[in-house]
Order: C-alpha cells, then sequence, then structure tokens
C-alpha cells in the first residue's frame, strides 16, 4: 500500500497521461485551415478542368506552393486527430482501437509527406 | 473495473432527433469524409508531379459523373464542416451557448453551407465555360 493521497497521484496530467495538447492543436489546426480552404476552394475553381501545364504552373507558383504545403500539413494534423477521436469513441476493443489510431497516424504521414514531396518536386522541377 | 453494472445512458435512438444534436452528427460525419476526400488531393497532386498521362487519368476521374458527384458531396462537406467548425470555435471561446442562439447559429449554418456550395459549382462551371 502507498502513503500517497488520491490528490498527490492524480496531480500533474493525471490518469489521462495527457494534458489539453491533442484538444488544443485540433483548435489551432482548425484556425489555420479557416483561411487555408477558403484560398484552396478558390483557387481550385480557378484551375478546374486545367491542362497538365497549367496545373504544374499553379501548384509551382512560389506562394501557391507553400500556401499548398501548409494546407496538406494542417489538414492532415488535424484530420488525424479528429479521426482518433472518432475511434476512441466506438472502438471498444483496446487492441483494436490502438492497432486503427496507429494506421490512422502512419496513413496521415505517408500521405502528407508524399503530398508535400509532390509538391516541392514541382516547384523545384518547373 | 466492473464495467457491467455500471448505469448506462439510453441509446442515443430514444431521444427525438433535434437540429443541434443532427448538425453535431453532421460534423462528425463530414470530417471523416473530409479525411477520406484527401485521397484525391494527395492523388491529384502525385499524378501532376508523375506526368501528363497520370494527371489526364485523375482529370478524367474528377470530370466523369462519378467524380462529379464525389466532389460535389466532398465541396458540400468541407463548407458544412468549415462553417460549423466555425461555429465550434465560438462555442470554444465561450460565447454562443444561450439555446436561441445555438439553433440562430444551426440554421446559419445550414442555409451558409448551401449556398456556398451552389456558389462554387456556378463558378466552377462558369471558369470552364459551361457544363
Ligand atoms: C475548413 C476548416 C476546418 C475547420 C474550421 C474545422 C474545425 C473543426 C473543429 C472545431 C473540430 C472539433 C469539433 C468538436 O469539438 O467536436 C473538428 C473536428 C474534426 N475535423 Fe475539422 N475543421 C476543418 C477542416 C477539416 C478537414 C479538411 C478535415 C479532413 C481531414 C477535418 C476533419 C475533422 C475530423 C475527422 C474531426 C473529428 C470529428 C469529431 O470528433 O466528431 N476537418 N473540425
Amino acid at each position: 500500500m502507498s502513503i500517497r493521497t488520491p490528490l498527490g497521484r492524480a496531480r500533474g496530467l493525471g490518469s489521462a497521461k495527457t494534458g489539453t495538447d491533442h484538444w488544443w492543436m485540433q483548435r489551432v489546426t482548425a484556425l489555420a485551415l479557416i483561411p487555408l480552404v477558403i484560398w484552396f476552394v478558390v483557387s481550385m475553381i480557378i484551375v478546374t478542368g486545367a491542362d497538365h501545364e497549367t496545373a504544374l504552373a499553379f501548384i509551382g507558383s512560389p506562394i501557391n506552393a507553400v500556401l499548398l504545403t501548409l494546407l496538406i500539413i494542417a489538414t492532415f494534423y488535424h484530420g488525424q486527430l479528429g479521426l482518433q477521436v472518432v475511434i476512441e469513441d466506438y472502438i471498444h476493443s483496446k487492441w483494436l482501437e490502438v492497432a486503427l489510431i496507429l494506421l490512422v497516424k502512419g496513413a496521415a504521414i505517408f500521405l502528407g509527406v508524399a503530398s508535400v514531396y509532390a509538391v516541392i518536386a514541382i516547384a523545384l522541377g518547373g | 473495473m466492473a464495467t457491467n453494472n455500471r448505469p448506462l445512458s439510453p441509446h442515443l435512438q430514444v431521444y427525438r432527433p433535434q437540429l443541434t444534436s443532427t448538425l453535431s452528427i453532421l460534423h462528425r460525419m463530414t470530417g471523416i469524409a473530409l479525411a477520406l476526400g484527401t485521397l484525391l488531393l494527395v492523388w491529384w497532386l502525385i499524378a501532376a508531379a508523375t506526368g501528363p498521362t497520370a494527371f489526364d487519368n485523375v482529370q478524367n476521374f474528377i470530370g466523369s459523373i462519378f467524380g462529379r458527384i464525389l466532389l460535389f458531396g466532398w465541396s458540400y462537406a468541407l463548407f458544412y464542416h468549415l462553417c460549423n467548425g466555425i461555429r465550434h470555435l465560438v462555442w470554444d471561446s465561450g460565447n454562443g451557448f444561450e439555446l436561441k442562439t445555438a439553433y440562430a447559429s444551426g440554421w446559419l449554418v445550414v442555409v451558409a453551407s448551401i449556398v456556398l456550395t451552389v456558389i462554387c459549382w456556378i463558378a466552377g462551371y462558369a471558369m470552364q465555360g459551361g457544363v
């Protein structure tokens, strides 16, 4: 038996093991996504149906390449945090929950890096 | 920990659906749809980096009837999630919780997301010079 009081054990981050970081980053990325998504939608309307050359010129221009990269990072960060909460809410088998969360995080990193790589390759290649 | 005999909240189905609860679950559903929709963006970018043939394949897919329906769904999901996300952020700042305000902002989200989607598709078709 420990002589530590329940309060002593619950101090710091307690049994949750983590603080408000997850919640906070979901809001920060949401805030960043508001202007980025508006810019993205307007841009997509303008390049809709573009041929390959026009698309390369759009993606590769410095300002668009930077904004696209930011959009990709914010989207996958935000989406991955959001899907984690959904999985935690509905999946009640512990191992499946952990496996799915790892899968979502892995996929977000893989797809995010692949997309950013594509943008950089186009920006530097053109 | 004994998990079997703890009191449980009633199943969601026993509640009459209300605007507020419907919009809440829609936020979750559109979030999941958007996460899947990122695949199209990833495909589009990688195809553009790969070359003209790969790029034509995505453009043909997006331009097909099926592609347009998917894109229409995603564009609505994006506008809904954007508008309702802003509503969430206002709540997070501690405002807008009065019942009347929550309903008013809810209806505003419904109308704004539909109007924005329609405007975008009209603008998209206008940019392309017709259907
Ligand atoms: C357009 C800008 C966006 C804003 C302002 C926004 C805002 C938010 C907010 C505030 C939440 C938390 C809701 C809650 O407390 O339950 C959230 C959840 C979520 N978002 Fe977004 N979001 C945006 C874009 C996106 C995009 C592009 C994706 C796709 C990757 C996405 C996927 C999700 C997911 C999966 C959730 C979790 C849903 C849940 O827990 O019920 N969001 N979003």
